[in-house]
């Protein structure tokens, strides 16, 4: 392996580990207000979220380039605010895959929240507890196979993440080349089919780790429950 | 330490216009289903916002549609102990029973909210580091019980808390609501549909029926007058020796001395004995040579025809007792109000107080 390739594998882990972490928070908060929220436009925030999922990702980093570029709306403010710059950088990268992971994120744990029995979370309410402890200490836990599996399938994607990728942040050796990139990159050049074989087992590598590790945590939980 | 409720709801083509008091102890809201019974415990709870009217506890205004006042669940302060229990999976006894605590920490009245205490009131020392899915379904409801306790409750609501629960299971519970109505000096309202149940564990008895509250009072004067397919009427009354030849205990009550089949209870205890009004004869003469041991004397108060039955309602020296019988056999002994029985008891069922 050479060190393109090492430095390929690596950007590609900071890259789904911080798009996964990153947008966790929110895909909880969204997975929430779908499942237990009555507001108008449900079904609007609904398709919103589902959009990278059912669009060509070529079209979603495009929309990206757009709104996020240097000189797009939110990009230029993000810029002149806070100094921050997402394109063509490996943050920029994050984002991308963040985005295309969001929707399966967040089917996954608004199903585990709807199977949370509401009668539990009143009763929880007539001990004292308000909403948001309620959902603390009763939905989340409950829930939270759901949130590990809503994880793995952003981890994934954004490990196999591509065409929103390059379209947005390129593809930079040591600053937005992942893994996919740099396979793609490997196919077009001639000799270059060992290389990009190698990475092909490495990526699957770690797809197949990400599952393993998933299905031990959902089991040690379901073993803690019951032996308490 | 009261309840103040006057409510009016309507659920599709129910409605709901309840208004009564409850005193302190253990009010029984009593009805078939379908009455309004949950629905009303509910908006109590707060889980349902009423479209019209007031709830008050002790003075407080829990929610008053006039005013524009609703407290939300959470800050109620009003304990629930649900049919189906509702115990936290993913915590332990112990975790499921301090849950609320945590949450009242500070607060004053109410219950007492003393761990132990309420440990050792409902028997649970043995399953505080067990799982909630390996409990029994009595075990589950007496853990759901002092988990509402310990939220320091200044109400306590009961949701048919025994439905689920088998007759043995029942049986075993009932001592510890007895228990609490007498000691941990919290109201409770208490929705039945078992007869037995209210007459064994109410104070006070709500009877509701179509969503109206059909009549309000102490036990012994309203569980008579509820419509149940087996109506009846309670007696209490004390030990007062046992015959051990026969295997009978004879209690003393206001309407006169009981024999019934040996008690596990000490000379001198309180019972409640509950006799339902198809079990008892009615005869003008005292009767002689009869198998049936027990003969109440009396007078006629009123008496209710429907058809071919009546309900007759007797004065026995202060004590209500109800007698169903033929509309026909009213007619042939003559009776009306004011004219002397003598009551034949065939049967007695014994709740032990």
């Amino acid at each position: 392996m050479t060190e393109e390739e090492w430095t390929a594998v690596r950007l590609s882990l900071l890259v789904a580990v911080t798009a996964t972490a990153a947008s966790l928070p929110f895909g909880i908060a969204v997975a929430w207000l779908l499942a237990r929220g009555r507001f108008w436009g449900k079904s609007l925030l609904d398709t919103f979220v589902h959009l990278p999922l059912i669009m060509p990702p070529v079209v979603t980093g495009y929309l990206l380039l757009i709104l996020f570029g240097r000189r797009g709306p939110i990009g230029m403010v993000l810029d002149q605010a806070f100094g921050i710059v997402l394109s063509f950088r490996w943050t920029g990268a994050a984002l991308a895959c963040a985005v295309m992971g969001f929707p399966l994120m967040v089917r996954a744990i608004r199903l585990s929240i709807e199977a949370v029995d509401m009668k539990l979370e009143s009763a929880a309410g007539t001990l004292g507890a308000a909403p948001l402890w309620v959902f603390a200490t009763i939905t989340l836990p409950l829930c939270v196979p759901g949130v590990i599996a809503g994880a793995i399938l952003c981890f994934a994607k954004s490990m196999g993440e591509f065409g929103a990728t390059i379209t947005f942040v390129s593809n930079i050796p040591g600053e937005t080349q992942t893994l996919p990139s740099a396979i793609y990159t490997l196919t077009q050049v001639p000799g270059g089919d060992p290389a990009a074989l190698r990475l092909t087992l490495i990526s699957i590598a770690i797809s197949m780790a990400a599952l393993l590790g998933s299905e031990l945590l959902a089991r040690r939980i379901g073993t803690r429950r019951v032996a308490t | 330490m009261s309840l103040d409720v006057d409510v009016g709801h309507r659920l599709g083509d129910f409605q709901l216009d309840a208004r009564f008091t409850a005193p302190p102890g253990l009010t029984a809201l009593f009805g078939r289903s379908g009455s309004g019974k949950s629905t009303l415990v509910n908006i109590v709870a707060g889980l349902i916002r009423p479209q019209r009217g007031r709830v008050a506890v002790d003075g407080q205004t829990l929610v008053d549609t006039d005013a524009r006042t609703f407290v939300p669940a959470h800050r109620r302060r009003v304990g629930y102990v649900f049919q189906d229990g509702r115990l936290f999976p993913h915590f332990s006894v112990r975790q499921n029973l301090l849950y609320g605590r945590w949450f009242a920490r500070g607060a004053t009245g109410g219950a007492s909210g003393d761990f132990a205490a309420v440990v050792e009131l409902l028997g649970l020392a043995a399953l505080l580091d067990r799982n909630p899915d390996s409990l029994s379904g009595g075990e589950k409801q007496r853990v759901a019980i002092g988990r509402a306790l310990l939220a320091r409750p200044r109400l306590v609501l009961m949701d048919e808390p025994l439905a689920s629960l088998d007759e043995a299971r029942r049986s075993e519970i009932m001592p510890y609501l007895e228990r609490l109505r007498d000691r941990a000096g919290v109201p409770i309202l208490y929705v039945s549909h078992s007869v037995s149940e209210v007459a064994r564990l109410a104070t006070t008895v709500v009877i509701l029926g179509e969503g109206k509250v059909a009549a309000v009072g102490p036990v012994a004067d309203i569980l008579p007058l509820a419509e149940a397919g087996d109506g009846g009427s309670v007696l209490d009354a004390v030990v007062a020796r046992h015959d051990e030849a026969f295997q009978l205990s004879v209690l003393t009550s206001a309407a006169g001395d009981l024999q019934v089949p040996r008690l596990a209870a000490a000379v001198g205890a309180p019972v409640r004995a509950y006799i339902r009004s198809r079990d008892v004869m009615l005869s003008l003469q005292p009767p002689q040579d009869i198998s049936a041991l027990n003969v109440l004397a009396g007078t006629v108060a009123a008496i209710a025809s429907n058809g071919a039955q009546a309900d007759v309602r007797l004065d026995c020296n202060g004590a209500t007792l109800l007698a169903r019988i033929t509309s026909k056999s009213v007619d042939r002994l003559g009776l009306a109000p004011g004219k002397p029985v003598h009551a034949v008891v065939k049967s007695v069922s014994f709740e032990r107080t």
